[in-house]
């Protein structure tokens, strides 16, 4: 397992740098790989200034039927989301962006847990497994 | 940070993206575009993007900002060259680069711009 903090957009540069290279690895398709960097960027940059900073936990895992995945912990300690149901819908944003980070990063990969409490920071763990 | 370079050929202003885009970096090409169409004049920008292997939500906004900030500029964006994997990516994110032309390749995009395609 690789950590790597975010806390510029050097960072979120490197982090999808390195989620490509683990996604290629696992061997991940050429559209699987790329909407798992997406969904890194996005989620990265939400981490970075939502939350103010933080760290992403990269892991190759396997499927209880021995698929190969790539899973992505983001792990702030920002102010937390106190409302997760509206954070997720699309085109909800409460900054200037389109509201798509969260809701379009969920659609990109197969497993998402977002987990926040207002005051104690927000955790999004997503994997995308080898077909 | 670095900067993405913009040429000038004839009436249209060419940008070949070939870094991995960060934030800021999107944000300075986007006021040096605008800059450059001032002082120009120029009627055609075109953006090729063959060499960038993501576009998340943020940088196709930007795409999208581009394109409407060349339209007050009197001027027609292109983009050019996206990959499959782009697409579909951009696709299921929800995004649809509204008001943003594209083409194929460079030469397409071109021949859009001159009024042949």
């Amino acid at each position: 397992m690789d950590e790597l903090p975010i806390r510029s957009g050097d960072d979120v540069v490197r982090i999808r740098q390195h989620v490509r290279n683990a996604a290629a690895t696992t061997g991940l398709s050429l559209v699987d790989q790329t909407k798992l960097v997406t969904a890194a960027s996005e989620l990265a940059r939400n981490t970075l200034i939502y939350g103010g900073g933080g760290l992403v936990r990269v892991e190759v895992v396997k499927s209880a039927t021995g698929r190969a995945g790539v899973r992505l912990a983001f792990v702030d300690k920002g102010p937390g989301i106190a409302n997760i149901d509206l954070a997720l819908k699309d085109g909800w944003t409460s900054g200037t962006g389109l509201g798509l980070g969260l809701s379009g990063s969920r659609r990109l990969v197969d497993e998402f847990e977002l987990t926040s409490r207002p005051g104690s920071g927000t955790s999004v763990v997503v994997v995308k497994w080898s077909r | 940070m670095d900067q993405v370079p913009i040429l000038k050929i004839g009436r249209t202003l060419f940008v070949s993206i070939q870094i991995d885009l960060q934030d800021e970096s999107v944000m300075r090409l986007q006021e040096d575009l605008a800059e450059e169409l001032a002082a120009t004049g120029a009627s055609g920008v075109i953006i090729d993007i063959t060499a960038v292997e993501i576009v998340d939500s943020f940088i196709g906004r930007m795409l999208t900002m581009i394109g409407q900030i060349s339209r007050l500029f009197d001027a027609e964006t292109v983009i050019v060259g996206m990959r499959p994997a782009v697409a579909i990516t951009l696709t299921e994110l929800g995004l649809s680069l509204n008001g943003v032309r594209t083409a194929l390749d460079a030469e397409k995009g071109l021949a859009m711009l001159n009024g042949r395609a």
